[in-house]
């Protein structure tokens, strides 16, 4: 084997992609999707667009808000946990529920808008969270279901966002997708134990599927063809594949799951289409989808009393905080 | 409306830059950030946030106490660095025949 050739690579000078070069607004915005093009990441101090600046902060913040509003469907089970081991578990995904949505109103922050403004917009009721969490956790198996299918429906939307151009969040979705596949795999034990348990346990899980499985699906967002904004979204890399694809990859891999534990899914239509090797599936009711997200779901008006009340109870803790440092100044 | 839903001012908390080792011998990679009162909360606080399961070190590092060079100076800043190409190993010719 040679050793090849050495070759002089001569470094070219970096170009200013910064924006802040004397040219105007058009020329930036020409460089920024070169840059974009490239697979560039671009970083928060770096000109953007306005629009990609609003858009990633709409995104980013309604991804904190439910990963916060996450907890309380969840956090409804930790005190009725069957055993000690499912405590704990549950106890841990909840705890770093709470840690994602810390990671992305960091994130969030990085393009210039304050926390405490994030933290009015929930309060409010101003701000959007996914549908899903409007949903309520009637027994048990819930909590195993959420786990499976509503963390793993979180983890095909999740992966790619971290490709995605911004660099803060693509790097806060790559610590929250490591932590997201534990959530997937208590979830799905959960599940499997019941579903191999006795009747009323395996009635239970089924049950719970039933009523989980066509909201999970609309997890993924309006049909494509509804879907407004995506072209943009996509060109600058801030939505990598349409809610239809991913929607897709989910069902594909969940029917094989489904088969394994024994368990059957509430569609009808559902069928393998030879030609597409994907599993087929009925239509979606938009209708529950626009009213759960429009604020008529099931615990809507729950989810924003706990959040009020939540950010109530805990003033007086942020207040000592304030009061213990100005008394004890740290060097 | 009632007093629960107005919009309020809280006094903000200053904002914190994490820094995790992942291992010792490891470099202190930025994990993060995070508002707290003061340093002390923000170490507890950085523990809960960023090193939950394990780290070798934190620092927490005041985010206005960093100096970083802007976007717009990058280019000239950076400049010396792009016609060196002799600080590169591949500048260098050697005999095919050896193995360094």
């Amino acid at each position: 084997m040679t050793t090849p050739a050495p070759t002089i690579a001569a470094k070219q000078p970096t170009p200013d992609f910064s924006g802040n070069s004397p040219e105007g607004e058009a020329q930036r915005q020409v460089r920024f999707e070169e840059r974009i093009q490239a697979g560039e990441r671009i970083e928060p101090k770096d000109w953007m667009p306005e629009r990609y600046r609003k858009q990633l902060t709409r995104m980013i913040s309604q991804h904190a808000h439910s990963e916060v509003v996450g907890m309380y469907p969840e956090g409804n089970w930790i005190t009725r946990a069957p055993t000690l081991r499912r405590k704990l578990g549950l106890l841990a995904k909840v705890q770093d529920e709470c840690g994602h949505g810390l990671y992305l109103y960091c994130a969030a922050e990085t393009l210039g808008v304050d926390r405490n403004e994030l933290t009015d917009e929930l309060l409010s009721g101003k701000a959007k969270y996914s549908s899903i969490f409007n949903y309520p956790t009637l027994s048990w198996a819930d909590i195993g279901v959420i786990g499976w299918l509503v963390d793993g429906a979180a983890i095909v939307n999740q992966t790619p966002l971290a490709k995605c151009s911004y660099g803060p969040y693509a790097r806060a979705m790559v610590r929250i997708c490591k932590e997201e596949s534990f959530h997937l795999k208590q979830g799905f034990e959960i599940v499997t134990t019941l579903a191999q348990g006795t009747p009323e346990q395996k009635k239970m899980v089924q049950e719970s599927l039933n009523r989980w499985w066509w909201p999970v699906l609309m997890m993924f967002g309006p049909a494509d063809a509804e879907s407004s904004n995506s072209e943009v979204l996509m060109r600058w890399r801030v939505k990598l594949h349409s809610n239809d694809s991913l929607r897709q990859r989910f069902a594909n891999s969940t029917v094989a799951q489904v088969k394994v534990v024994g368990l059957t899914l509430p569609d009808p239509d559902l069928r393998y289409n030879k030609a597409t090797g994907n599993w087929d599936f009925g239509p979606i009711d938009w209708d529950e989808f626009w009213r759960v997200v429009k604020g008529q779901g099931p615990c809507n008006r729950e989810r924003l009393r706990a959040s009020r009340k939540k950010h109530e109870q805990g003033r007086w803790v942020r207040e000592a905080a304030h009061a213990y440092a100005a008394k004890h100044p740290v060097n | 409306m009632d007093s629960n839903t107005t919009p309020e001012t809280e006094a903000p908390m200053p904002l914190w830059e994490i820094f995790s080792q992942a291992k010792t011998g490891k470099p202190h990679e930025h994990v993060g950030s995070l508002h707290a009162p003061d340093a002390t909360m923000a170490l507890q606080n950085a523990r809960d946030a960023y090193a939950r399961r394990g780290s070798a070190s934190l620092w927490v590092v005041p985010a206005e106490a960093i100096i970083a060079s802007t976007p717009e100076d990058s280019p000239m800043f950076f400049d010396s660095a792009a016609d060196k190409v002799y600080r590169h190993p591949q500048f260098y010719t050697i005999p095919r025949s050896v193995r360094l």
